[in-house]
């Protein structure tokens, strides 16, 4: 009986203290969710992608990007990038299944050889398109691909935001971990910062011109991604975004992207 | 022919709600380091080729056309001199079902060395001996996709006959194949009616499938004959075949495993013939963007020593470099080894872009220590390098 006694007092010590006082890593975690189950819902959207590439010496060249998202709930989207520009690439389409931890699935129409080719998508940290944005910046946002932690509120412009930061789950991530500039009122991603493996910083992303779209899906107009370590940069500008188009699982099949116009 | 093309050019044009024009146009030098083996044929050579397509849409997307051509001009070489309709067709989408009516080039199988299981459409030899160069194929075609996977229906009215060099092309037979003289088993010659069945499904990180073809063979045997002049020359053999043929790909992280077999019968031979290999990729070397790929294929062919393809008993090793640049460079490098009589080709191709609208690709092959009875052999004389400037517009 006297045994029982000091663990049980501790116990009563503890709950209240812990009921209170959330961790940073419990604080985290929920920031994350909740901007996850924010923009659940959207369904479908499409929109087209401007990327222009900037080297040291700041010479530029140009992509065209048009994108499908399908929401696939409880797991990864899925999504379709259909290459307009540069010429030698137009008609290129890559479909990606991804999924929370493990590699996505992803096919890559060729149309020199009208070949589909299924790829390795293991490698998550490989630049896409020869640009500052890994695949896995460019992926879409699951909550277990990251552990959490809360580090602070601040104001970011106009808006204010919550700081935290995310380790990468994925085990083959190009990053030990990032810090997030999440805006407190829409989620809106703002800023980004990226280390490498070798924990220093290497990339900076900043979003800007956000557009509500359905009266409540923030979408960002353009985002900048600047590496630090090479001098690199790369800008997307995200243009005529619809919402709910009514694309279906019909038009993500590996099968369908050589006809896919 | 050409005025029934622009026709449905005008037709589709103008009944299309939106069309799109793309393609290429190229320069193309082509150089041979060593004196040919056989008198008329050329050394260096600049040819031109062309390429363009439309296509549209209407009905929201579901019905499709597309018609591209390719052209090539080359004042050295007659043989290679030659016009083809890659594609004239329509595409009809009714739910599940997909209709492809017309004349359309498509690629099956997975293998990087050879490509087996892939018989729809003819070689285009005359553009590259790899086989990645195809004529365009009459068809009627089914696409219908199933929960458990998805089936392909093709009916073939057509043949199409593979392009040879002629006397004054390099890599050519040591006699010229007369394909005026083409000749088939079937007594419905080029007019036969071929049939095609494909099954294909994703099972995780498996991709498989499974084809039958029925009908006029695309590789034909070539027999020693004699042309107008009485000069001794080989005239191609369009026998009726059947074939079995599986195709399927495996990834786990880095690795890429491919198989691609095929069960061939036809009055000459039944054999059996596989590729197998594997793909291994090191992502981002010595701390760069750059994937270094490596590859291993092993090809058997059973049928006897002389009436096998190139790829009898023969291994093919490669590195591919992707540079992940903004100018999308790449380098693919390989050796193809015959285990059994050492012969050894090599050959080496780079890209990359320049500008916008450029691309340059070089490429390099070697033919050495071809064995005399190699069906290499006549190329043995033939190591070139070959420099392409294409615009894409």
């Amino acid at each position: 009986m006297y045994k029982l006694k000091f663990p049980l007092l501790l116990l009563g010590l503890a709950l209240p203290a812990a009921a209170l006082a959330q961790s940073a890593e419990e604080k985290g975690l929920e920031i994350a969710t909740a901007a996850k189950a924010y923009d659940q819902g959207f369904t479908d959207f499409t929109a087209n992608m401007v990327m222009t590439l900037k080297n040291k010496s700041g010479r530029t060249s140009k992509r065209q990007i048009r994108i499908r998202t399908l929401e696939v709930e409880g797991d990864g989207d899925k999504s379709l990038s259909i290459f307009d520009e540069p010429a030698d690439v137009k008609g290129t389409k890559m479909l990606t299944y991804s999924h929370g931890l493990e590699p996505d699935d992803q096919w890559l129409y060729l149309p020199a050889l009208k070949k589909v080719k299924r790829i390795s998508s293991r490698n998550k940290s490989g630049p896409f398109m020869g640009s500052t944005f890994a695949f896995e910046d460019l992926g879409s946002q699951e909550v277990e691909k990251y552990t959490y932690k809360y580090l602070r509120d601040e104001p970011c412009g106009e808006l204010s935001c919550y700081v935290i930061e995310r380790y990468p789950a994925y085990k083959f991530s190009g990053y030990t971990r990032q810090i997030a500039w999440i805006d407190t009122a829409g989620y809106r991603l703002v800023k980004a910062e990226f280390y490498d493996r070798k924990k220093s910083l290497l990339k900076t992303l900043t979003a800007g011109d956000f557009q509500q779209y359905l009266g409540h899906y923030w979408r960002p107009g353009t985002m900048d991604m600047v590496n630090h370590q090479t001098g690199k940069s790369t800008l997307l500008e995200w243009q005529e975004y619809e919402f709910k188009t009514g694309l279906t699982e019909r038009d993500f099949r590996s099968q369908t992207l050589k006809r896919i116009k | 022919m050409r005025p029934a093309l622009v026709c449905f050019a005008v037709l589709l044009l103008s009944t299309s709600a939106r069309a799109e024009f793309s393609g290429n146009v190229a320069l193309e030098l082509q150089s041979f380091g060593e004196a040919a083996q056989f008198d008329e044929q050329f050394d260096d050579n600049l040819t031109f080729s062309f390429k363009p397509k439309l296509d549209g849409e209407w009905n929201n997307g579901d019905d499709l056309w597309s018609l591209e051509l390719f052209l090539r001009a080359d004042n050295e070489d007659a043989g290679r001199e030659h016009a083809d309709v890659r594609e004239a067709l329509w595409l009809h989408v009714a739910g599940d079902n997909e209709w492809r009516l017309g004349v359309n080039t498509m690629f099956w199988g997975v293998t990087e060395s050879q490509h087996l299981v892939d018989v729809i459409n003819q070689i285009d030899q005359v553009e590259g001996i790899d086989g990645e160069d195809k004529l365009g194929q009459p068809m009627v075609h089914l696409k219908r996709y199933q929960d458990w996977g998805v089936i392909d229906l093709l009916v073939l009215p057509g043949f199409r006959e593979r392009t040879f060099q002629q006397r004054e092309g390099r890599l050519r037979t040591p006699l010229v194949v007369d394909t005026d003289q083409a000749d088939y088993e079937s007594s419905r010659e080029d007019s036969h009616i071929d049939y095609a069945l494909r099954f294909s499904q994703t099972y995780g990180d498996l991709d498989l499938g499974v084809s039958w073809f029925k009908g006029t063979s695309r590789e034909p045997l070539l027999l020693p004959g004699l042309d107008d002049k009485g000069a001794p020359v080989l005239i191609p053999f369009y026998e009726q075949m059947a074939q079995l043929g599986v195709d399927a790909q495996l990834i786990s992280e880095d690795w890429i495993w491919r198989l691609e077999f095929i069960h061939r019968a036809a009055e000459s031979n039944d054999y059996s013939a596989y590729t197998a290999g594997f793909e291994y990729t090191f992502y981002g070397i010595m701390q760069t963007a750059v994937d270094l790929g490596m590859l291993l294929e092993y090809s058997a062919d059973d049928r006897p020593e002389g009436e096998a393809g190139a790829f009898d008993n023969d291994v093919f090793l490669g590195t591919r470099f992707a540079f992940n640049d903004a100018q999308s460079s790449e380098i693919l490098a390989g050796f193809v080894i015959d285990t059994e009589n050492g012969s050894r080709t090599f050959r080496v191709e780079g890209n990359r872009r320049f500008g916008t609208s450029w691309k340059g690709t070089l490429e390099l092959q070697t033919f050495s220590s071809i064995d005399d009875d190699d069906v290499l052999a006549a190329f043995a004389q033939d190591d070139f390098v070959l420099l392409e400037m294409a615009y894409y517009f």
